[in-house]
């Protein structure tokens, strides 16, 4: 695939859509920079670690922990499926619909679900799909894919959302977002109660409980896994943690770092279907356990952190490049800096090997990831291998221009006379502020141009490190030799 | 099949054996702040409160049965079999509905009650999160279907955060098949934003400490 050039230069060219993009972001960086200051959470950074630490320990062992999984959900009367791709879940889950005579599917809102275009193909099957988040609801009804992992509709404004729910809805025109929101509420309501099976994501799958943990705030997952008879859970493996205790390190890592909640409104544990004497909840329970690549990422230590992800967004919100193109120019559902990393380990780095070079590696991401992901590190890594499958050459070889340059630059630094020469020839070269940007326009050609019409180089200090440190040595001599 | 080809392309790229167990994991982190018992009412009330919740902190039952009837005067309400409540006598309340004779009657009378009165295994206070499992007492319905929620909770019940929670009860799936950790009322803003309440859950949260 290639670089979406007319696309971004569209979306950057875009002054409302920066607007939002810049607006909302900037608001889950705030609420993310409150509740993770020493203040809030004093023990932030030994949390991060912990979660680190403790992913790495899961997915280490994840043929372990996924059979404990498995069979914890049984025993709580819950049954487990595997499935290696998209293809299996959606097999699956239309066999079940037509043993079941199921014909409405409510949905909590999914990441992993998006990767499959779950809905689509479940619709075809003729099952009526129906997306409960507020966001997702919208976002379905304009056939799009969400713009944000936590915020789907983060691109569209009021006026937008007016715009779909009069055309697809046939409701008055409603612009007051209050009143929206209680249309959709209206709306689902029904679907709701009417629904044969729900079927939601997982945000961490509990080996030890065999429990599925769902996040949220709005309440529909809850409705989604309360009123259909029949429940489903699809959860990538790498979900896994331990135990239900480790939930006190990652329920709030994820909530802070996602959008500044203390605790998200709801957090749910679910272990199997309804037990005996309950009045409500779901006669069945399924777990949907899912590859679909995940497993291409386990034989490299260090590629295999790319897994540690528990979908925050943190990393998006603090990329410029995400800020700036958006969503909807990554290829695939997962965007930013975690959609970079996984794209191309999921989907193939023929197709998508652009991707890790789209950023500026600035570390934003690394910074704010509250499993500590080494985002740039992995970018880096994932720049050798797109460079060693097109152009078929060993990932560490440079070309000969590249390897000329840092000849010659070993040889001078290891060489202070001559280093301490280009130094000064470096300094004089660059005197004056602005030099560049002063230059006649002939002179700015080349590669370089783009990059020169918009920065300068900095003035550089009066005198060097080198030179400072002499001068200061013989006056500590000269002062030394006065006292005495 | 797939488990077999999912959990063998895992051994493979792990270099692990069929037979091998995990070592235990890491140690988990734990907080180790312990608030005294007058502190936790304090600390759950201010952080309900900034999630958008509403705290009343009575002496004892006899006003905790009081503030619930000035509540429900008037309206319609569903009440669980918590026995917490109904030692209280709320289920007998006038406007109460409870211990329905099947799931069908409960539905419906949550779909159009105004309130729903539970109370909660627990209360954290560090967040001002309530901790409902569900149980034959506790249906999770009734929490969620009317537009407002009224929990009453014991005050003994309030640990100091998530990790003494967890000292208490390592394991909730072997308590209950669905537990929730409820912090303030339903909530969106995933349309520019702006914080709307009450979108798909209960749009008010009463809690009534006594």
């Amino acid at each position: 695939m290639e670089i979406p050039h007319s696309a971004l230069e569209q979306a950057v060219a875009d002054s409302a859509l920066q607007f939002k993009i810049y607006s909302a972001t900037g608001r889950l960086m705030d609420g993310r920079k409150n509740t993770t200051s020493p203040e809030s959470l004093p023990h932030y950074q030994e949390m991060r670690q912990q979660a680190h630490e403790l992913k790495r320990h899961a997915i280490e062992h994840l043929d372990y922990y996924l059979d404990q999984f498995a069979a914890n959900v049984q025993s709580h009367g819950g049954k487990v499926v595997y499935c290696r791709d998209g293809a299996e879940v959606v097999e699956f889950l239309v066999k079940l619909a037509k043993e079941k005579n199921v014909h409405r599917v409510v949905k909590s809102k999914s990441m992993t679900t998006e990767e499959l275009h779950l809905n689509d193909h479940l619709e075809k099957a003729g099952l009526e799909m129906v997306e409960t988040d507020l966001g997702e609801f919208i976002i379905q009804l304009m056939h799009e894919r969400p713009y944000h992992i936590v915020a789907p509709a983060l691109h569209l404004s009021r006026e937008d959302v007016a715009d779909v729910f009069t055309e697809k809805l046939g409701v008055e025109r409603e612009e007051v977002i209050e009143r929206q929101t209680m249309i959709a509420r209206a709306v689902l309501r029904e679907k709701f109660l009417t629904a044969d099976m729900g079927i939601t994501g997982g945000n961490f799958l509990v080996a030890e409980s065999g429990a599925v943990v769902v996040v949220e705030n709005e309440g529909n997952a809850r409705l989604t896994y309360t009123l259909p008879r029949i429940q489903v859970a699809v959860a990538g493996i790498e979900k896994i943690i331990p135990r239900a205790q480790d939930l006190a390190v990652f329920l709030p890592l994820l909530t802070r770092s996602a959008t500044g909640q203390l605790m998200s409104v709801y957090s749910s544990m679910l272990a199997g279907p309804r037990r005996e004497g309950e009045t409500d909840g779901p006669e069945e329970f399924y777990v949907v356990l899912l590859d679909n690549g995940r497993t291409r990422l386990l034989a490299d230590r260090q590629k295999r952190e790319s897994l540690f992800c528990i979908r925050c967004g943190a990393c998006l919100n603090h990329c410029p490049v995400y800020r700036k193109i958006g969503g909807h120019n990554y290829p695939w559902v997962y965007s930013g800096p975690i959609g970079a990393v996984i794209t191309p380990q999921y989907l193939g780095i023929t197709e998508h090997g652009w991707l890790p070079f789209a950023s500026s590696l600035c570390g934003a991401c690394a910074e704010v990831c509250p499993v500590k992901i080494p985002l740039p590190q992995l970018l880096l890594d994932l720049r050798a291998d797109a460079k060693q499958e097109t152009e078929g050459k060993d990932r560490n070889a440079e070309s000969w221009l590249e390897r000329w340059g840092f000849k010659v630059w070993s040889w001078v630094m290891r060489h202070p006379a001559l280093y301490e020469v280009a130094g000064l020839a470096g300094s004089g070269l660059l005197e004056g502020e602005g030099w560049l940007s002063k230059a006649p326009t002939w002179a700015r050609v080349g590669p370089l141009a783009a990059w020169l019409s918009q920065r300068d180089l900095p003035r550089p200090a009066a005198s060097s490190f080198r030179e400072q440190w002499r001068r200061r040595k013989s006056q500590a001599a000269a002062t030394s030799q006065e006292g005495e | 099949m797939p488990r077999e080809t999912i959990i063998h392309r895992v051994r493979a790229a792990l270099g692990r054996t069929s037979d091998q167990p995990a070592p235990p994991a890491p140690p988990v982190w734990s907080n180790p702040s312990r608030l005294f018992e007058h502190e936790k009412v304090g600390m759950f009330q201010q952080a309900l409160e900034a999630a958008g919740g509403i705290v009343s902190v009575v002496q004892g039952p006899e006003m905790a049965h009081g503030v619930v009837m000035s509540i429900v005067a008037g309206h319609t309400a569903v009440a669980s079999q918590s026995s917490v409540l109904r030692e209280l006598g709320i289920p007998g309340m006038e406007g109460v509905a409870s211990g329905f004779a099947s799931e069908a009657a409960m539905r419906a009378a949550c779909r159009d009650a105004e309130m729903g009165i539970t109370s909660a295994d627990f209360a954290i206070a560090h967040t001002g999160t309530l901790v409902l499992m569900s149980s034959s007492e506790e249906a999770r319905m009734i929490s969620l279907l009317p537009p407002m929620h009224i929990a009453v909770v014991p005050r003994s019940r309030i640990v100091s955060n998530l990790s003494e929670f967890f000292e208490r009860v390592p394991d909730p799936a072997a308590l209950t098949s669905a537990l929730v950790f409820l912090t303030g009322p339903s909530r969106t803003a995933d349309i520019e934003q702006v914080l709307v309440r009450g979108v798909h859950g209960p749009r008010y949260l009463h809690v009534i400490l006594f």
